[in-house]
């Protein structure tokens, strides 16, 4: 990818289950286009997994009748990466963080801590009447995205 | 996801070959589990080299399966896990909480139910 490049890619799906590996695979060849490793490219999709799989599972309550719309813009090598749901939103400051010990052993929880280890920023915005919007970014400069890797 | 089964000297050893991801694996690896446990098997190796993708659903079935073996008394171990699993087991700090073999032999040793 060279500079002054850039590339926009959006995908909208129903809330299947079996929809979050097409958007997954979208982002890792998004990323593998861009130059970014096996490794990196494997951790950002591992993100917009998990940023699908919550929209359709917690935000449309597997509705598949309710759309989950994910953008993908690339500019040079800064990624911005929106997922969008029809649900009614939650509040981000109860979610609970599963590295304190009282959480460790718990079955769920761990989605958006993933997303925020492997993208450099993680912002959730609320539309008025319903809908989530999840917007992950990363610099592809950087490293893998794996937080034992981070600078 | 697909599950095979053995018994080598009292030790359940399920090897699991492919995705244990939300809607999918996830729930296949609940079951898996549970019908060892409610069939006596408490003592239990999973071979994970076979795991091609997790997701935190994924992760989250591992932790449950270690509190379904642990509150029956039994203990639940892992062998070969895959660079990324590992991965994201140390991110969440989740490393320390499951016991992790190379050498599936080790593994069985400590796992052995004693006379």
């Amino acid at each position: 990818m060279e500079r002054g490049d850039s590339e926009r890619i959006e995908i909208t799906v129903s809330s299947r289950f079996e929809n979050i590996e097409l958007v997954q695979v979208i982002a890792e060849h998004l990323c593998e286009n861009a130059g970014v490793d096996e490794d990196g490219s494997h951790w950002i999709g591992m993100a917009v997994r998990e940023a699908v799989a919550n929209a359709i599972k917690h935000g449309n309550k597997l509705d598949v009748r309710k759309k989950v719309h994910a953008t993908f813009e690339l500019q040079d090598l800064d990624l911005e990466i929106t997922v969008s749901d029809e649900g009614e939103g939650f509040d981000p400051e109860k979610v609970s963080d599963p590295l304190n010990p009282q959480n460790l052993m718990k079955t769920s929880g761990r989605g958006i801590f993933y997303m925020k280890t492997f993208m450099d920023e993680v912002h959730y915005s609320f539309r008025t009447g319903g809908g989530t919007s999840l917007v992950m970014t990363k610099n592809l400069s950087k490293g893998s995205g794996i937080a034992s890797t981070k600078a | 996801m697909k599950a095979t089964n053995r018994t080598v000297d009292g030790v359940e050893i399920i090897a699991l070959q492919g995705k244990i991801t939300i809607g999918s694996g996830d729930t296949q690896l609940r079951e898996v589990i549970a019908e060892a446990v409610n069939t006596g098997k408490t003592n239990i190796l999973l071979d994970l080299s076979g795991v091609t993708t997790i997701d935190s659903s994924g992760i989250g079935e591992l932790v449950g399966s270690y509190t379904t073996v642990t509150n029956r008394g039994g203990k639940l171990k892992l062998l070969h896990l895959p660079a990324k699993l590992n991965e994201l087991l140390h991110v969440t700090q989740l490393i320390t909480v499951f016991e992790v073999y190379e050498s599936e032999a080790d593994a069985i040793a400590s796992l052995k139910p004693t006379a």
